[in-house]
């Protein structure tokens, strides 16, 4: 009998030890655990990769800072996990990171059926053909036959097979997951083209080829590939404070706010800057995060402008179609207000 | 105490209730039902979970991603045409040709090498079993993927551009997309050729069984090896002849960035396939010198003793017994190389992991690719297996069977 109560007793406490498992949401997680867990590139230049001292730098990298200026008020409060193509989705949807600032496009089989969210566009690329200069090929149309080195998982690949079969040319692709090994069997030749979105042409062509003189990249951009922040379905307050501390970051640009003049700015009489700087209003509250948000990302990470002059400018980047829609550019920001 | 009775010394206590779990058949009926009941609670529990938060995050589930386009092209296809505008589910056909194509010839490739390393290393002289003994010990403990880089770089960064390819033979060009050799131009006749084939092993198979069976009977022996070679290359061959024996060559011709036409053997197939290869055959030389070492010594001799040539008492005594001893290691050997050919990912071999990966990425199915990934390989290798324990049960001593 008093094993059986004992069998009993245990069975009990076993079922209601179970309870479905609900997600805490990812606001409130962030917040408990006092960091930002953020998925970026293994290595791309400009956008996220690690300097020769292990320090992560780059404008996916300041992105993920100034969500967690805006969360914490401090920019320091990131863990990075490196992320290829293939599994970038994957720890995003299971929870192994809060967001993914990874160069990634936004598409609408992504933002539906894979479960994300797009928190906005931090950079406006397309696709485009890096080829050696020796192969005398002066435009895509020109590339028939050629063997093409091409990541899996990415839109780079369907857009590749898409404007070919567009093109009624034929192609033989050699698809390596590593960016580093990618790489590397372009510039040994095993490759005759080298295909991604501009953006990552460029920074491949400044810090990893041999001889950048020696490569050409192909005037045809074949694709739109807009480059932003990511984040999981059903989490609608975090999805909020990512996407506006991205905006945070253009506006800033707009009312011309940098990092050396906010101090100076910020005592400013013009309504929208008090707005911006928190001085005035409570859109923090409206986040759930400190009202000085904005004011701590522009001071710790800086404006838009100036994280592009950092990471991107170096390596050949031109803002192009980049730029603010008042200097003839496409980046508006929705009015902080 | 008048009118009681007490049970007698040695009587079985009287049950005070037929639920107890002091009775033994009681207590495993109610274990078996509690052992069943938490399976299953685990698994509906894990189920159910995994399906309310698919639903919750509005990521999409079931397999009616196979039949959606696929839109990406694969790097080599040599049994099937594909191309774009196919279904997920061609192109996860054409991941498992690739790896079964990898697995077959580097099982057979595997076996061969590692059976003349095995007895390479039992030699009596010195250098060569030396020599066999560092293969074996460089190719066993140096990891598989490091062994796969290596043999890709050395592949593909060591030959030149196909417009500076190397011409060992005329029409035959090795270059870092690969060595590329004529084939015959595609002809009805292959088709012929193929039965004809079939054809002459079947005879071949035939002609052993009556063979033996004639031995048996009459103690006469038949030149089973070259009737039934004659047969497995005559058959073909007539065929061959009796269709004009069409020669025409498929060339393979510089044009634009590649060579057109012909066959290729890709950089990516042939390190892996030597990779893969060589790895295996260490372990598989170890396997056969230990099968060899467990025959008894006194079995040789007595084959002599019974006026055997040194190469009868070999198939006819040894091999057989030191079978029994290689065939079940040999088995997992093979399930091995199947299972590493999934490194080929690493270096950009299309195979079914590297095509179920992008197909995962594509749809965002993570759930869905895994299991078809797992379900394939878990069939491949009871397939393997299932052949294996029947060749080793026809192998085995009669009436040892337990």
């Amino acid at each position: 009998m008093k094993r059986t109560a004992v069998w009993a007793g245990a069975l009990a406490l076993a079922i209601s030890g179970v309870g479905s498992a609900q997600a805490q949401s990812t606001f409130d997680a962030v917040k408990s655990k006092g960091f930002v867990q953020c998925g970026v590139n293994t290595g791309l230049a400009g956008f996220s990769q690690p300097d020769s001292r292990g320090v992560w730098k780059g404008l996916d990298v300041d992105t993920c800072r100034a969500v967690a200026a805006a969360m914490f008020g401090d920019a320091t409060k990131v863990r990075y996990t490196p992320l290829t193509a293939q599994q970038r989705f994957t720890a995003l949807q299971s929870g192994e990171v809060d967001m993914l600032a990874r160069n990634t496009t936004w598409t609408i089989t992504r933002d539906t059926s894979l479960g994300l969210n797009f928190a906005g566009v931090s950079y406006y690329d397309g696709q485009g053909f890096m080829v050696p200069k020796k192969l005398g090929v002066k435009s895509a149309k020109q590339l028939g036959g050629a063997t093409i080195c091409v990541q899996p998982g990415t839109t780079t690949e369907l857009n590749l097979a898409d404007y070919f079969r567009a093109n009624a040319m034929t192609f033989r692709p050699v698809v390596i997951e590593k960016l580093e090994e990618i790489n590397n069997a372009y510039f040994s030749g095993r490759c005759d083209v080298l295909t991604t979105d501009v953006s990552g042409l460029v920074s491949v062509r400044g810090s990893r080829a041999p001889n950048p003189a020696d490569h050409v990249i192909l005037p045809e951009v074949i694709s739109k590939e807009p480059l932003g922040p990511v984040v999981r379905h059903g989490d609608d307050r975090w999805f909020d404070v990512v996407k506006w501390s991205l905006n945070a970051m253009i506006e800033a640009e707009e009312l011309g706010l940098t990092s050396k003049n906010i101090d100076q700015q910020a005592s400013s009489t013009n309504p929208s800057i008090q707005r911006f700087v928190g001085a005035t209003g409570d859109i923090g509250k409206m986040l759930a995060i400190d009202n000085r948000w904005a004011y701590n990302i522009v001071k710790q990470v800086g404006n838009y402008g100036e994280s592009f002059e950092a990471n991107l400018k170096p390596l050949g980047f031109e803002r192009g179609v980049n730029e603010l829609w008042t200097k003839g550019g496409i980046l508006y920001a929705p009015p902080l207000r | 105490m008048a009118g009681e009775t007490r049970p007698g010394v040695g009587a079985a206590p009287e049950r005070r209730s037929p639920w107890s779990l002091n009775h033994p058949r009681v207590r495993a009926v109610v274990y078996q039902v509690a052992l069943v009941a938490a399976v299953v609670f685990a698994v509906w529990y894990f189920a159910s979970n995994t399906a309310h938060n698919l639903e919750v995050r509005k990521i999409a589930s079931g397999f009616g991603f196979l039949e959606r386009e696929a839109g990406f092209e694969i790097g080599e296809s040599p049994f099937i045409a594909y191309g774009a505008a196919d279904k997920y589910r061609t192109a996860i056909v054409v991941g498992l040709l690739n790896t079964f194509r990898v697995a077959l010839i580097g099982v057979v490739l595997a076996t061969l090498i590692g059976t003349v390393i095995g007895l390479a290393r039992l030699s009596h002289n010195w250098l060569i079993s030396k020599i066999a003994s560092g293969y074996i010990e460089a190719m066993r403990n140096v990891p598989l993927l490091v062994q796969l880089f290596f043999w890709y770089a050395i592949i593909s960064e060591n030959l030149p551009g196909p417009r500076e390819a190397l011409n060992p033979l005329p029409d035959v060009y090795l270059s870092n997309r690969g060595i590329v050799f004529p084939v015959f131009a595609s002809h009805p006749v292959h088709v012929w050729l193929g039965v004809a084939l079939l054809a002459g092993i079947a005879l071949c198979w035939l002609l052993a069984r009556w063979a033996s069976a004639r031995q048996a009977r009459t103690g006469q022996p038949f030149p089973v090896f070259f009737v039934g070679a004659a047969l497995i290359l005559g058959l073909p061959l007539v065929v061959f002849v009796a269709a004009g024996a069409p020669t025409a060559l498929n060339r393979p011709a510089l044009s634009g960035f590649n060579y057109t036409g012909g066959g290729v053997l890709t950089p990516e197939f042939a390190a892996l396939l030597a990779g893969l290869t060589l790895y295996t055959a260490a372990f598989i030389a170890e396997i056969v010198r230990a099968g060899v070492l467990a025959v008894d010594r006194g079995q040789f001799e007595a084959g002599a003793a019974l006026g055997l040539r040194p190469r009868r008492a070999m198939r006819l005594v040894i091999l057989p017994q030191a079978l029994r001893v290689i065939v079940p290691p040999l088995t997992s050997q093979y399930l091995n190389l199947t299972k590493n050919s999934s490194l080929a990912v690493a270096i950009g071999y299309p195979d079914l992991v590297s095509i179920a990966n992008t197909t995962m990425n594509q749809t965002g199915q993570a759930i869905e690719a895994v299991a078809i990934i797992m379900t394939v390989y878990l069939t491949i290798s009871l397939s393997i297996s299932a052949i294996m324990n029947w060749y080793n049960r026809t192998i085995a001593l009669r009436g040892a069977r337990r």
